[in-house]
């Protein structure tokens, strides 16, 4: 039996007397797609702070590529990789220089690097944009390029935070290719949207609501154990916050 | 759509376009954001301006409500030209710019008395317009803007953009990054807002949100690509379009590939829970190509695999549109 690539294990976060993570249990196998679903304030920024091991928890855990987060947040962050929409990469580098300063943060070799770079401008049909600076590239481009950045030192897991926010209908659904890919791969693909048609595409999902899991399962069981037609009528069913929330 | 019983915006009269563009051009440095945008706005109309990032929504937005001087065409607001008459028409328009533009350090009932102010108004006089979406958060009246939610504080951003009873409201990219279901809560406001009379410009990436309005632009580059209702707009769709749909979502990356091999295929692509096959005979019986994909998809090793002609959305029509460009 392989080991799950996340295991969550009662995993809470409390800032004060505000419970944000409320002991959240929950695998996610090796080269599984899992939607990490919820509402603004649901707490997924919360979990996935602990789950790449930038936040420690307040109490229970987790491990992520066989690594606790609490105990072995730096082989955790070495394990994984990680992109936003917010965060990618550097805008005055060109391409190659993203690729090569990346490669260099992890740990890869200079042959490596080279080696990973042509794969990855050949697989983006980019070949002639390595000396191209990334502000210069449109953004589905460049989110596109961004996920080929964060798997380039082959990570067991990465983490997507709303990877396609803003991208156009083509771009983004080339975006979810590169996922299969990755997946198919063996890479654990573990991301969150607010496309719902995107929560389709997952494997499986999971919608927090309040700090805890409301439902977890794939999108054809979900669908039909809340007999409702589509991962979005499901969303608007269980993800309404309450009206506190913050 | 229920229209409240109270007074609505200062309505304009007649039937004079509320919103009018010809030929609008900016330029930043080489790239065009915006490329001979023509388009009219209807009174009491809610008008979607669709498109990604990087459409040149925010620098329409930014023209008509005269922050952005166009270097061709020209435009007008309320039969107002943003160019000379600005001080005229900025007392006129209500707009919400896509960056939260609201002070976080005050409170929610201190920003809305503070927007007022700023337009010689009270929230008291703005009453009846801004009722059901300030209702919607005055519980929170004390609360620092900055500690609210994603979609409280677009509330509060519209209800300041409507505080000074505008007769035309801009609303740029107001649902960007906000969750599926507070979206859906702040399009029943536009919803009501239209009820009561107000024309209202709203911009967002989301495809889905095209069906709220009543007539759309779809964006790309600078350019519309289409102006229409959302009806109208998906039923522009050329070829036949199939959903298709099998037993095991795994199976989807090898079925992409065959969809894609098969010998009519023109467009493959995800579509939620099925794969969107577009057939490149125009005018072909979708029925009839549909048994014959389900076949071929069976024959290939795909059990239970089905196939259906299905009516296009507003996002396979902007894919067709967006042409090989973004393929």
């Amino acid at each position: 039996m392989t080991p799950p690539a996340v295991e969550a294990r009662a995993l809470t976060r409390r800032f004060g007397a505000f419970t944000a993570v409320d002991a959240i249990t929950f695998d996610v196998a090796p080269g599984e797609v899992f939607g990490f679903l919820g509402a603004n304030g649901a707490g997924k920024t919360t979990a996935m702070r602990m789950l790449t091991g930038l936040l420690a928890p307040t109490s229970g855990g987790a491990r992520v590529a066989g690594f606790d987060v609490a105990r072995a947040a730096d082989q955790v962050k070495r394990s994984i990789g990680y992109m936003s929409q917010r965060f990618s990469l550097y805008e005055d580098l060109t391409v190659r220089e993203n690729v090569g300063l990346y490669g260099r943060v992890y740990g890869l070799r200079g042959r490596e690097i080279a080696d990973r770079l042509a794969r990855l401008l050949d697989r983006l049909g980019f070949a002639h944009l390595a000396g191209e600076r990334v502000g210069r590239l449109p953004l589905g481009w460049k989110q596109k390029l961004a996920l080929s950045v964060a798997l380039l030192h082959e990570p067991r897991v990465v983490f997507l935070d709303e990877p396609t926010g803003g991208v156009d209908p083509v771009t983004r659904r080339q975006f979810w290719e590169l996922i299969y890919e990755a997946a198919a791969g063996g890479t654990t693909v573990f991301v969150t949207t607010h496309y719902m048609d995107e929560a389709e595409y997952c494997d499986r999902v999971s919608i927090m609501v309040d700090g805890r899991i409301a439902a977890l399962g794939t999108p054809a069981e979900l669908t039909a154990r809340f007999d409702v037609a589509s991962m979005d009528e499901l969303f608007v069913r269980l993800a309404r916050p309450g009206p506190g929330a913050a | 759509m229920s229209a409240p019983a109270s007074a609505g915006p200062r309505a304009p009269v007649g039937d004079a376009p509320v919103v009018a563009a010809r030929g609008l051009g900016v330029r930043f440095g080489r790239a065009a954001a915006l490329d001979g945008v023509s388009f009219e706005v209807r009174p009491g109309e809610l008008f979607g301006v669709i498109g990604p990032d990087g459409a040149g929504k925010t620098t329409l937005f930014r023209v008509l409500v005269s922050l952005l001087v166009p270097d061709t065409g020209e435009s007008r607001v309320l039969g107002l030209d943003p160019v000379g008459d600005l001080w005229a028409l900025r007392a006129r328009v209500g707009y919400m710019p896509g960056r939260f533009s609201l002070y976080p350090d005050l409170t929610v009932e201190e920003n809305l008395r503070f927007f007022a102010a700023v337009f010689g108004t009270t929230p008291e006089r703005g009453g009846a317009l801004i009722a059901p979406v300030y209702g919607q958060i005055a519980a929170f009246r004390d609360r620092r803007a900055g500690a609210l939610s994603g979609g409280m504080k677009q509330k509060l951003a519209l209800s300041c953009a409507l505080v000074h009873r505008p007769e035309v409201l801009f609303l740029d990219e107001p649902t960007t990054g906000v969750d599926a279901v507070s979206r859906r809560e702040f399009w029943d406001l536009l919803g009501e807002l239209r009820g009561a009379g107000l024309t209202t410009m709203v911009s967002t990436p989301y495809m889905d949100e095209a069906a709220r309005c009543d007539r759309v632009a779809l964006m790309q580059g600078g350019r519309l690509l289409e102006v229409d209702t959302p009806a109208a707009v998906a039923a522009g769709y050329p070829l036949p379009l199939i959903a298709v749909r099998v037993a095991d979502p795994r199976a989807r990356v090898r079925l992409l590939a065959t969809l894609r091999a098969y010998p009519h295929a023109h467009r493959v692509v995800p579509f939620g829970a099925t794969v969107h096959y577009t057939d490149a005979r125009p005018g072909g019986d979708a029925a009839a190509i549909a048994d014959a994909l389900a076949a071929h998809l069976r024959a290939a090793g795909f059990a239970g695999a089905t196939a259906a002609p299905t009516p296009a959305s507003v996002e396979d029509r902007f894919m067709a549109l967006m042409g090989p460009e973004g393929a």
